[in-house]
C-alpha cells in the first residue's frame, strides 16, 4: 500500500477546509478505504471535535515527530467507521514545532499504513500551511461563492502550482442555489472562469453541516442531507469515478410567493 | 405590471453580476503582482529579441505595468536608434 496524500486548503479561515477533509474522509473509508485524516493546524487543532474523537486523544503528530511516541500510538481510530483514523495535531504547541521536511518524513512513514492520508490545512499562506502542503502530491482547494475566499483561493491555487502539486481541483462550499438562480451569488460557472482549474465538487449550504458540528459527527457517515451527499460524490471523484454533479436547482425548493417574485423581476435560472 | 416589479424588488441587476466584475478586476490586479525581478528578467530577455532586428538605446527603455479599471497592460517605451536591414534581409533569405 502506498496512499494518495492529498492536503486540504483554502487561504482563507473559515470556508469549510476542516469540514471538508472530514466528511473526506469519512466517506472514502466508507468506500472501504484505508485512511488517515491529519490535523496540520498545530496550535488551533479542530479536527479532533469536526469528527467527535477528541476524548481519545492521547499523542498528536509533534509527539511522534519528535519521538515521544510510536505513529500508532498516536492514531486515533474511529470505531463508527472501519478503516478511518484521526491524526491529531497539538494543541499547546506552535507551527514552528515542525519544519517541511518533518512533514514529508511524517507523510512517509504513513503512505505504506494506509489508502489515503488527508491533510488538514491551517488558514494563511505562511509555515503551518508550507508545512502541510510540503508532504502532500494532490490538493484540494475550498472555496465559497465570494470574493474575499474567491480571491485567497487564486493565491493559494499559485502557490500550489509551483510547489509542483498535481492534480489540484477545487470544491465550492456553502454554495446557496436559491441566491444563485436569483443572481445573488457567484455561480459555480462564474469562479470556474476566473480561477480555471477543476471542480471537484459543489456543496450546498446546508443546516446539517451544523448539527454535524454539534454532534461531532461527520455526515457522510449517517446523515442523509444534500451536503453529505456531495462529499459522498466528491470522495467518489477522489477515487476516479465519474459520478455527475449534483441537481443543486432541485434543492432550492421556493414557495409560491418566490416564484411569482421571480415572474415579475424577470430574474431567471442560470 | 411596473409598480409589480418596483413591489417585489426587481429592477436591481443581482448583486452576483456585480461580484463577479469586481473579482475579475481583484484577480487581474493580484496576478500582475510583479515582483521587480521578474519585470528586469522579461526587459533583458525582450532586449535580446529586439536586438535582432534594429538597434535600441538600451538605457532609455521604460517598462511598466498600467492599470486602470478594468484591465491592465504591459507598457514599454524603448527607442530605436537603427533597424538592422542587412539583418532582416539575411534572415529572410536564410
Amino acid at each position: 500500500m502506498s496512499a494518495r496524500v492529498i492536503v486540504t486548503t483554502s487561504g482563507k479561515g473559515g470556508v469549510g477546509k476542516t469540514t471538508s477533509t472530514a466528511n473526506i474522509a469519512a466517506a472514502l473509508a466508507k468506500f472501504g478505504k484505508k485512511v488517515v485524516a491529519v490535523d496540520a493546524d498545530v496550535g488551533l487543532r479542530n479536527l479532533d471535535v469536526i469528527m467527535g474523537l477528541e476524548n481519545r486523544v492521547v499523542y498528536n503528530f509533534i509527539d511522534v515527530i519528535e519521538k515521544t511516541c510510536k505513529l500508532s500510538a498516536a492514531l486515533v481510530k474511529d470505531k463508527r467507521v472501519p478503516g478511518l483514523y484521526l491524526l491529531p495535531a497539538a494543541q499547546t504547541r506552535t507551527k514552528d514545532a515542525v519544519n517541511p521536511e518533518q512533514m514529508i518524513a511524517l507523510c512517509e512513514e504513513l503512505k505504506p499504513e494506509f489508502d489515503f492520508v488527508l491533510l488538514d490545512c491551517p488558514a494563511g499562506i505562511e509555515g503551518g500551511f508550507k508545512n502541510a502542503a510540503a508532504g502532500a502530491d494532490e490538493a484540494l482547494v475550498v472555496t465559497t461563492p465570494e470574493i474575499p475566499a474567491v480571491r485567497d483561493a487564486d493565491r493559494i491555487i499559485g502557490m500550489l502550482e509551483s510547489m509542483g502539486k498535481s492534480p489540484i481541483r477545487l470544491i465550492i462550499n456553502r454554495l446557496r442555489p436559491n441566491m444563485v438562480q436569483d443572481g445573488d451569488m457567484l455561480a459555480k460557472d462564474d469562479i470556474l472562469d476566473v480561477l480555471s482549474i477543476d471542480l471537484i465538487g459543489v456543496v450546498p449550504e446546508d443546516e446539517s453541516v451544523i448539527r454535524a458540528t454539534n454532534n461531532g459527527e461527520p455526515m457522510t457517515m449517517t446523515l442523509d442531507s444534500p451536503a453529505a451527499h456531495a462529499y459522498l460524490n466528491i470522495a467518489e471523484r477522489i477515487l476516479g469515478r465519474d459520478v455527475p454533479l449534483m441537481d443543486l436547482e432541485s434543492y432550492a425548493t421556493r414557495g409560491f410567493l418566490s416564484k411569482i417574485k421571480r415572474f415579475f423581476t424577470g430574474k431567471r435560472k442560470r | 405590471m411596473g409598480f409589480l416589479t418596483k413591489f417585489f424588488g426587481g429592477g436591481n441587476e443581482g448583486s452576483g453580476q456585480k461580484a463577479k466584475d469586481r473579482l475579475k478586476i481583484v484577480l487581474i490586479h493580484d496576478r500582475t503582482d510583479i515582483s521587480p525581478q521578474l519585470l528586469d528578467n522579461l526587459r533583458d530577455e525582450m532586449v535580446d529579441v529586439l536586438a535582432k532586428y534594429m538597434d535600441i538605446d538600451t538605457r532609455k527603455i521604460e517598462i511598466d505595468l498600467e492599470h486602470d479599471d478594468n484591465a491592465v497592460a504591459l507598457v514599454a517605451n524603448i527607442p530605436i536608434l537603427r533597424i538592422k536591414r542587412g539583418k532582416v534581409a539575411n534572415l529572410d533569405g536564410a
